[in-house]
């Protein structure tokens, strides 16, 4: 979330798309109603079913699956053709007036620089026109036709509410209804906020679904604002935190960049990472770079990461290319990979296509399952029926399994979906012999370094020198854990202005990333965590609840990252003089010689407005991105693309060019290809959710939670439930080009057939929370059904939009 | 009054045995009879958070014993936070089912083994385990540690054994877990925060 929890309470228009925050998110849905109830807000809900929001919505419009960039192009449309947009925002905080590449183009849903045999796009012409002076070239009166602004409208100009009707199957009356909601907005002193969670993620064009509202959002001026912003609803309790401390491949923790091939040495990386100024006198704070890497090798490595050996840069492993779930799985398949970790985590239930999944699975020497509960993934090698119809004497796959304590049996920190970092107090220890999995990698660690002491074996230097001062090494303790990331001092920092001056004195924890160093004298795990954990203790336990301001901050709860900020680019809730553009909801304003307001400012705090520092601190330019360079893989505007399979032939915006049908980026591993369906033996579209009862494939573990939803059902409309002579109660079956699986119809009023394209398109919806371990009846698991492809940027898996059949079992 | 929780339900109690006795007309001091207390009001209060979805709602656990050493606590009730901003006490279905969740029948008790090719969990010890797992791991290290790629540049990774990350684990457990596999050269990691 840029905004907060509490936060939504503060909007004029709470716009719900791709998700449904009634029954996902129920205690957090609170905001919106109190919205609604005393800011009389108005809650308009998108989605293919008339879900719980739905219900208690102001408007409610359908949508097939699968659609939205189609629709949200047409919002953009709409606000661009009926100039229904914040202007001063627009031309001040957004890169409305650069100028664009004269090569980028778009070719008949191609974009410039494609290689269809590599399925991606060399985007050497995604970019901005640079002037000699080393800038980005711009024309501030929005009148250059290869301005972003105008070939923002160019592009979106075919996305008419005509077109949305066909593509979306959304009628024209409900689409413009929902647009004149969305532009009462583009008022200055009116906001917007935005909730989306796995609905718009988990598509092929996911990450292009949220580009789109990161447009729609700076075309009206609400990023930065009180009730505004783009606000992800996210999944599990610390799923955000286990983000920030870059659990995969792709980053380091913080987000910071991992090293490839491409760059042998620090100083290539750092120069070629750090990103570059991009108009004059602007933060671009990323220029850090340096600063938080090196600190975080010097957490890691202490004494042997120093000066003379590059900060100890050959310790840190190389990127190897793509390394996200599914293509592990695809390489586990394909027996390249030997043994598997599994820390909570149930991927044969929640990895796409089960099937492929467990016959990856047992391809393996060896696998570690560290859960509190026996997941089916720890069992997929054994038979469980029809649920799971393996042959374990054909499975080679040694399996253990390690017993793990859960929330209430551990203390440490958790960061919500709104970036607060609260810390958590065990209450009771785990049953048995359970562990907390930081005993389990501890342990495991030392055991390796221990061998490696002994017996020698490869590069072991980095194991040898990691730091451990942890007071019991097997057991580091929460807090200890908390105080490295955070980071301290290893020598006195001094204010690089007035070296007699110290501002944080050797040894000491550091009170913000603003005191980290590239010369190796702090150390810090995480930067955007650093202040949790200064010299006045835990940050993230503090419980001082009171909101002076009303807008629901509670500055003294938790500790937000980064640096307590609650807002992200709250320095754009204020116009270019420094003036709230909302007095009565003011984030932040100049006070005269800082800013100040009620958050922890976004901008350099004694920046005066007229030294034209732009709000968006992180970018080159200072400024928002409607054309987004080269840093999304499919193309610098959002365009729509059908989901892989699709019950259209076609993409109705390219008709004549296959290439444009599904999203030219997106990987598809040998195989997985084959094993698309098409709307010819799979007429229906299909689309996972979740339960109010349930969360994910945990819940169901959990005895009340299966009396309140103890069976797996599918949920069908009441037209197709006649066409196919299926009644409420029977037992059918749903199957797609991957397997089966069989559960009891619910039929409901709440999914319509659509029109689309000329053609009637009906949505089965499938809850996923089931499979053959569990307090619940033992049942299928829904991911059998679904296609093995991701988001060209996240690869995300399409669970969200594919085809089956169903009959009557 | 300046009072948390706890102290709330002693004081209510109190004041309702105390202001009952007297209705009745007994002296305070010679009452031995006693109202039946709030039963929470002896119990530990732990705060916490449900580890459900990203509104992380705060969570009050409730626990016999006082934590002292020699004291197994059991958790008896779990109720919503009042005090948290964002959930204010409240918690959904999902989270008002927490207690049997921690008590869930399928709670894993002790390390276990499935050997190649059985069908059945074999109990085994921490150290064994602990033992067998570290083997495995260098065994597969040594064998496919890449130091160098193929144009003679430093590469140092391990890519033949992958780890899937939890995100319900805290962010001290994900930070040590970062640490150490970046540290034994892994690069196929992933977590559960991508789906």
């Amino acid at each position: 979330m840029t905004n907060h929890w509490v936060d939504i309470k503060n909007a004029d228009l709470i716009f719900v798309m791709g998700g449904n925050p009634a029954e996902a998110h129920p205690c957090g849905f609170k905001w919106a109603i109190e919205a609604k109830k005393n800011r009389k807000a108005k809650l308009v809900v998108v989605d293919p079913r008339f879900n719980r929001t739905a219900s208690v919505a102001d408007y409610y419009a359908p949508i097939r699956p699968g659609s939205d960039i189609a629709f949200l192009g047409g919002v953009i449309n709409y606000l661009l053709s009926n100039d229904k947009i914040h202007h001063d925002y627009v031309k001040a905080y957004t890169n409305a007036s650069f100028l664009i590449n004269d090569g980028f183009n778009l070719d008949d849903g191609i974009f410039t620089g494609y290689n269809d045999e590599k399925r991606s796009y060399d985007k050497a012409t995604w970019s901005y026109q640079m002037g000699e002076d080393g800038f980005a070239k711009v024309d501030e009166t929005l009148q250059n036709p290869r301005c972003a602004f105008q070939l923002l409208k160019a592009h979106y100009s075919r996305y008419t509410p005509d077109m949305v009707q066909k593509v979306c199957g959304t009628p024209k009356e409900a689409f413009l209804k929902v647009c004149e909601y969305i532009a009462e907005t583009a008022a200055p002193n009116k906001t917007m906020t935005n909730l989306y969670a796995l609905g718009w993620t988990e598509h092929s064009v996911g990450s292009q679904n949220i580009r789109c509202m990161a447009i729609i959002q700076l075309l009206l001026g609400n990023m930065g604002m009180a009730g505004g912003g783009i606000n992800a609803l996210r999944g599990h309790a610390n799923v955000q935190g286990i983000t920030d401390f870059a659990l995969y491949a792709q980053n380091l923790p913080g987000y910071l960049a991992v090293p490839s091939d491409a760059e042998p040495d620090l100083k290539t990386f750092l120069d070629k990472k750090t990103p570059k100024m991009l108009r004059p006198g602007q933060m671009n704070y990323g220029q850090n770079l340096p600063k938080w890497y090196i600190s975080l090798h010097k957490a890691w490595w202490g004494d042997a990461a120093n000066k003379d050996n590059g900060f100890a840069y050959d310790f840190m492993p190389k990127l190897a290319g793509a390394s996200d779930v599914l293509s592990i799985f695809d390489q586990m398949y394909q027996g390249k990979i030997n043994g598997f970790l599994c820390q909570g985590f149930n991927p044969l239930a929640s990895v796409a296509n089960k099937k492929k999944v467990g016959d990856a699975l047992a391809k393996l020497k060896w696998m570690v399952v560290m859960d509190p509960l026996a997941t089916d993934t720890s069992e997929f090698w054994k038979p469980h029926g029809e649920f799971n119809d393996v042959k374990p004497e054909e499975i080679p796959t040694e399996v253990f399994r390690l017993p793990t304590t859960l929330f209430a049996e551990t203390s440490g920190s958790f960061t919500n979906s709104g970036r607060v970092i609260q810390w958590r107090w065990k209450a009771a220890d785990g049953p048995g012999d359970a562990k907390d999995d930081t005993e389990i990698m501890a342990s495991l660690f030392l055991k390796l370094k221990e061998m490696y002491a002994k017996d020698g074996g490869a590069f072991a230097e980095p194991i040898q020198k990691l730091t451990w001062a942890y007071r019991i090494p097997n057991k580091p303790s929460p807090e200890e854990l908390m105080m490295e990331f955070n980071g301290k001092a290893l020598a006195d920092v001094v204010d690089p202005k007035d070296p007699t001056k110290v501002l944080v004195k050797a040894g000491e924890q550091l009170p913000s990333f603003a005191m980290l160093r590239d010369d190796g004298s702090t150390t810090c795990g995480n930067w955007i965590y650093c202040g949790v954990w200064s010299q006045a203790g835990n940050n993230s336990a503090r419980r001082d609840n009171s909101d002076p301001s009303g807008l629901g901050q509670t500055l003294n709860w938790g500790f937000a990252w980064p640096v307590n900020r609650r807002i992200l680019y709250n320095r754009a809730s204020a116009d270019l003089s420094g003036k709230a553009w909302d007095p009565k909801r003011t984030v932040l304003k100049w006070l005269g010689d800082k800013w100040g307001g009620n958050d922890v400012p976004d901008m350099r705090p004694d920046a005066a407005p007229d030294q034209n520092v732009m709000p968006f601190i992180m970018t080159g330019e200072g400024v928002g991105r409607l054309f987004s360079l080269g840093l999304m893989n499919e193309g610098p505007f959002p365009e729509h693309y059908e989901p892989f399979e699709s019950p259209l032939d076609n993409n109705p915006m390219h008709p004549k060019n296959p290439k444009a049908r599904a999203n030219p980026a997106a990987r598809v591993y040998k195989g997985d290809m084959e094993a698309f369906g098409t709307a010819k033996d799979f007429p229906y579209v299909a689309t996972t959710y979740r339960l109010t009862e349930h969360f994910h494939y945990w819940t169901k573990q959990s005895r009340v939670n299966a009396i309140m939803q103890p069976e797996q059902f599918v949920e069908i409309g009441e037209e197709l439930a006649k066409e196919k002579g299926i009644a409420i109660g029977d037992k059918v079956k749903v199957r797609s080009n991957r397997g089966f699986i069989k559960a009891v119809a619910v039929v409901t009023k709440r999914i319509k057939a659509l029109d689309v394209d000329g053609k009637k398109v009906h949505t089965i919806g499938i809850p996923i929370h089931y499979g053959f371990k569990g307090a619940t009846k033992p049942g299928y698991i829904t991911n059998t059904l679904t296609p093995f492809v991701g988001d060209a940027n996240t690869q995300t898996p399409e669970y969200k939009a594919f085809l089956v059949n169903i009959e009557k079992a | 009054m300046n009072m948390n929780r706890r102290q709330f339900f002693k004081v209510c109690s109190a004041g309702l045995s105390g202001s009952s006795i007297a209705l009745m007309g007994f002296s305070p001091t010679a009452a031995q009879a006693e109202v039946r207390t709030f039963k929470l009001a002896r119990a530990t209060e732990t705060r916490n958070i449900c580890p459900y979805c990203s509104v992380s709602c705060g969570v009050l656990i409730y626990s016999t014993g006082d934590k002292s050493k020699n004291s197994q606590a059991e958790i008896i009730h779990i109720e919503g936070d009042p005090d948290n901003p964002v959930n204010r006490g409240t918690l959904c279905p999902k989270g008002a089912g927490l207690r049997d969740m921690v008590q869930s029948a399928n709670r894993l008790k002790w390390p276990e083994v499935r050997e190649a090719g059985t069908n059945e969990w074999k109990k085994i010890s921490w150290m064994e385990a602990f033992d067998r797992i570290a083997k495995h791991m260098k065994t597969d290290r040594d064998a496919n540690f890449v130091a160098q790629n193929k144009d003679g540049v430093t590469v140092n990774r391990w890519t033949s054994t992958a780890f899937l990350a939890s995100s319900a684990a805290p962010n001290e457990a994900g930070y040590l877990t970062v640490k150490t596999i970046r540290a034994m050269g892994m690069t196929s990691i992933d977590t559960q925060a991508r789906i």
